[in-house]
């Protein structure tokens, strides 16, 4: 059970390596990262910035965390954030499930970064060519998290 | 000493991320009022749609008490990673 916000780049390859040595229980390992756009809705994104409140933002992400755990079967969980300035092609967020079956892997995973989406404590702001935009979730960040309540 | 902090993109409206009061006002709201009363632009995002502010790291109602080293910070709606 670990959360990690941070600025410092990660290899997700390494994170779901280590995630996954040593586990026998589990039948399986679902993980997910997402990437920093070069484009939002066809304007460019020169550089973007996630603003964090360290003390505030992991215990939010840790009681999501807790939620993920009683809603589904799952051995571990493991989320690891980024905030900062963040280049386009890099990773911001990876988020990995281990559990007995497929199932509850994808379920989780899936749940979590529904959550981080919408109600995770970050600010974004987007650099352009037309300038400097603070970003809220879209519509369908919120229908994918209410898919859930 | 009592910290102030703006959030996303309340820092930019202030110009300021952290600033410190020596004497702060007793509570929140009065803070926003102080804060209001010294830059109305900054008054205005902080009384925008679903700002919150917290105390201590802890989102608080508007009366809530502040001491003088509390931490408190404003929170425009949250982007979410």
């Amino acid at each position: 059970m670990t959360v990690r916000v941070q600025t410092e780049p990660f290899d997700a390859g390494v994170l779901l390596s280590a995630f996954s040595a040593g586990r026998k229980q589990s039948g399986g390992i679902v993980s997910f990262t997402g990437l920093a756009r070069e484009a939002t809705d066809s304007k460019a994104v020169a550089s973007l910035e996630l603003d964090a409140y360290p003390g505030f933002t992991e215990p939010a992400i840790a009681a999501m965390e807790t939620e993920a755990r009683e809603r589904f079967d799952v051995h571990d969980l493991l989320i690891v954030h980024r905030y900062g300035p963040i280049a386009p092609g890099e990773a911001i967020v990876f988020v990995a499930a281990a559990a007995e079956h497929r199932r509850s892997a994808f379920e989780a995973a899936d749940f979590l970064m529904d959550y981080l989406k919408t109600r995770a404590p970050f600010w974004k702001k987007e650099t352009g060519p037309d300038g400097e935009r603070w970003i809220e979730p879209r519509p369908s960040d919120y229908d994918d998290v209410n898919r859930w309540s | 000493m009592a910290k102030v902090l703006m959030l996303g993109r309340l820092r930019d409206v202030a110009g300021w991320r952290e600033r410190t009061l020596d004497h702060p006002p007793a509570t929140l709201s009065a803070l926003r009022a102080l804060l209001t009363e010294e830059d109305p632009a900054l008054g205005e995002a902080l009384n925008g749609k679903g700002v919150q502010a917290a105390v201590n790291k802890a989102v608080s109602r508007e009366d809530t008490a502040i001491g003088p080293n509390d931490e408190i910070a404003f929170l425009p709606p949250m982007s979410g990673g």
